[in-house]
């Protein structure tokens, strides 16, 4: 069987709420950070107030269309970033984001590798048809990573973002089922 | 000149309210009760609901337009006879942003194709585009819906996306279309019309 949890760089992990909110508090003082990953306003929340969210969150459990990972580096065993899904089971749809939050690990390929862990999840654990997401034009890099690992432009809805002043397009990716199969036979030839 | 005596709400056989909560559950539960509408309306499992249940939904959707400011939601009233025949609303508003996304139906097979949703769908733009300003609109649409696809195309949308195979039903696949539209196109367009 597979190793769901563990790539070529990164593994995936859920981290303590406590640690979680630390890193929060610090990756949120990033402003690029958080405008290359969100289209909400940068906010700056208390790691009290985090804390809180993560420890509902353990508390409760996650919600049936939730799954939310950690992700840790190999090598150093570094708490690097989050991965997240949302899932339509009606539909057989999941939609993902990621993010590195330690800027040092930006443009190494370690978030191609969370996306392939995330790929590998949704098809062959979760068992998705489809798996979605959304990205800002501006983010070069993010385009170049989801592009390597197969997914497909499938649009862009015009000019949906303001960002300093300017409009800015929000680009629409998938990638199906028989489409990361095929790579993976590809893949092991 | 500024353009505020003609009625935002008002069209030449519809009229725009607020959700009656005595007689509009009994319509729209009818409506659940059709599979076809609610496929179109819906990407979510269709399923017939009492009048009970949509009296709640409504109870429901006035506290989030209260609470959460992103949500502005219409009845469609036929003006000859005061008949409920639709609804239509812009929602998941980012104000920072500038645009919404908007969803528009009219619930009883015999009402549709009667020129009712354009209508609706003209008031519903101009309340987007002229009273709340919105930047640009949003539509989400399965390709199997041809009368929706049709009245977003006669306003100027364009299919900006296509999410291949995003819903199942039926036992196949379908595309899902994302439409959207500027306000400099919508008031480009209106401006044509007019001088015509």
């Amino acid at each position: 069987m597979r190793d769901l949890f563990r790539g070529e760089l990164v593994r995936l992990t859920l981290e303590e709420p406590e640690t979680r909110a630390r890193a929060e508090v610090q990756w949120q003082r990033d402003t690029e950070f958080h405008r290359l990953a969100d289209g909400d306003p940068a906010l700056l929340n208390s790691e009290r107030k985090i804390k809180e969210w993560f420890e509902k969150q353990a508390e409760e459990g996650f919600k049936p269309d939730r799954y939310s990972f950690s992700v840790r580096t190999l090598e150093e065993d570094r708490y690097i970033g989050f991965l997240g899904l949302w899932v339509d089971l009606i539909h057989s749809e999941a939609w993902v984001g990621i993010g590195i939050g330690e800027r040092e690990f930006w443009s190494r390929g370690y978030g191609t590798d969370m996306m392939k862990l995330c790929q590998q999840y949704v098809f062959a654990e979760l068992c998705m048809e489809r798996l979605s997401l959304g990205l800002h034009e501006y983010n070069a890099r993010a385009l170049r990573s989801y592009e390597k690992c197969g997914f497909r432009l499938e649009g862009r809805t015009r000019q949906e973002v303001m960002r300093e002043g300017r409009r800015t397009d929000v680009l629409w990716m998938g990638i199906l089922r028989e489409e990361w199969l095929q790579m993976q036979n590809g893949d092991g030839k | 000149m500024l353009d505020i005596q003609s009625q935002l709400f008002e069209s030449a056989d519809l009229r725009l309210g607020p959700i009656d909560h005595e007689k509009d559950p009994q319509v729209e539960s009818q409506w659940t009760h059709d599979s076809d509408f609610m496929r179109l309306m819906e990407t979510n499992p269709a399923r017939p609901l009492s009048a009970a249940m949509i009296k709640k939904q409504y109870e429901k959707l006035e506290k989030q337009i209260e609470e959460d400011k992103n949500l502005f939601h219409f009845m469609i009233h036929s003006r000859a006879d005061d008949r409920l025949i639709g609804k239509a609303m812009i929602q998941w508003i980012e104000w920072t942003n500038s645009n919404g996304w908007i969803r528009l139906g009219i619930g009883a097979a015999e009402d549709r194709r009667k020129g009712f949703g354009t209508q609706a769908l003209q008031m519903l733009l101009r309340f987007a585009f002229a009273e709340l300003n919105l930047f640009r609109v949003t539509a989400m649409v399965p390709e199997y819906n041809d009368g929706a696809i049709a009245l977003l195309r006669k306003f100027g949308f364009v299919q900006e996306v296509c999410r291949r195979s995003a819903l199942e039903r039926d036992g196949r696949r379908w595309d899902l279309y994302v439409f959207g539209l500027l306000n400099e196109e919508w008031r480009s367009r209106s401006r044509a019309q007019e001088e015509r």
